[in-house]
């Protein structure tokens, strides 16, 4: 599919997206400033990581009222694809065009390091190409990845399938309960696993037609075997191949 | 006219900030303090002069950007 990908000022991992998208799909994909309107020939909307705005006001506040945003809601709702990654996922929390927000980290950190998602359903433009129930290594780099939601949106999400991808041990099991206030490691894999304290353990969350996904942790860190894994490539393959 | 618009998160919503400087100030010996939030204040300095025009148009500006009313709440007050 065609891609494009949204650049404002203060977003940094967009060279890092477009080197995951050219490397499955063999073309490069357009870059978006955040002033143009103009997404026509585009299937899918990558708003990559970063700090829009440097986080001013709230992480992807500013981004949210940005020129570009309107495009990308009438994106959307014509049934578009859109992936947002960290910051992505903020911005399109803040647009509301996902729901709930993105809390400060529990233990008040910015948390730069590996984590464990497990694929919650299989059956995505996104995830076609992984196991559901299979977990994947996967990159943290944020400081605001709480995910809350109030419990009726919770359930909501939960009901309808509409959870992506969870923190979990690398094994796949995933924390249950309240994380602890503050959030210290406790030396369990799975009660560790959720580090930024996100409400139900959720990385990552679709809208209703599957289409938008959203998620905290950064996929395109891990496509190469030079970068260690290439724990992040199937979703960049199946984006390709859709 | 001054309109001050104090964003707050909503009670429910965990606060780490607000707990992280309540536990500051017991280790500074302030151990009479139950709880704290931690919030925001933003100050507009507005051209509209009639009080209930400018508190209805500060209110607008923190519905759609101020604050975000999945997790905060805001208050307005208007001054001189």
């Amino acid at each position: 599919m065609k891609a494009g990908i949204v650049v404002f000022p203060g977003i940094n991992r967009e060279r890092d997206m477009a080197i995951a998208l050219e490397q499955s799909s063999g073309a490069k994909p357009r870059m978006i400033w955040h002033q143009e309107t103009d997404l026509s020939g585009l299937d899918l909307v990558v708003i990559p990581g970063g700090f829009s705005f440097g986080d001013y006001l709230r992480c992807g506040a500013m981004a949210a009222q940005s020129p570009v945003m309107a495009s990308i809601r009438a994106h959307a709702d014509r049934g578009g694809y859109i992936l947002g990654v960290c910051n992505g996922f903020q911005i399109l929390t803040e647009a509301g065009i996902l729901p709930g927000a993105l809390l400060r980290n529990a233990a008040l950190r910015f948390l730069s390091m590996d984590c464990h998602l497990r694929v919650e359903r299989s059956d995505t433009v996104f995830t076609a190409r992984y196991q559901k129930g299979q977990t994947f290594r996967a990159v943290m780099a944020h400081g605001d990845g709480n995910y809350f939601a109030d419990d009726a949106t919770l359930d909501r999400l939960e009901g309808q399938g509409l959870v992506a991808l969870r923190y979990a041990s690398p094994q796949g099991n995933i924390p249950l309960g309240n994380i602890p206030l503050g959030n210290i490691p406790q030396g369990d894999v799975t009660k560790d696993a959720n580090r930024n304290g996100s409400a139900r353990s959720i990385a990552g969350i679709y809208t209703p037609n599957l289409r938008v996904l959203g998620l905290m942790p950064h996929p395109e860190d891990l496509v190469d075997p030079l970068m260690g894994s290439t724990d992040g490539k199937p979703l960049f393959d199946a984006l390709a191949a859709a | 006219m001054k309109a001050i618009v104090t964003v707050m998160l909503k009670s429910g919503v965990l606060d780490p900030q607000g707990k992280a400087i309540a536990h500051a100030l017991g280790t500074l010996g302030f151990t009479s303090v139950n709880d704290v939030r931690a919030g925001k204040i933003i100050e507009l300095d507005l051209a509209e002069t009639d009080p209930d025009k400018a508190r209805a148009m500060a209110e607008d500006m923190a519905r759609k950007l101020l604050a975000n009313t999945v997790i905060e709440s805001f208050r307005v007050s208007l001054d001189g």
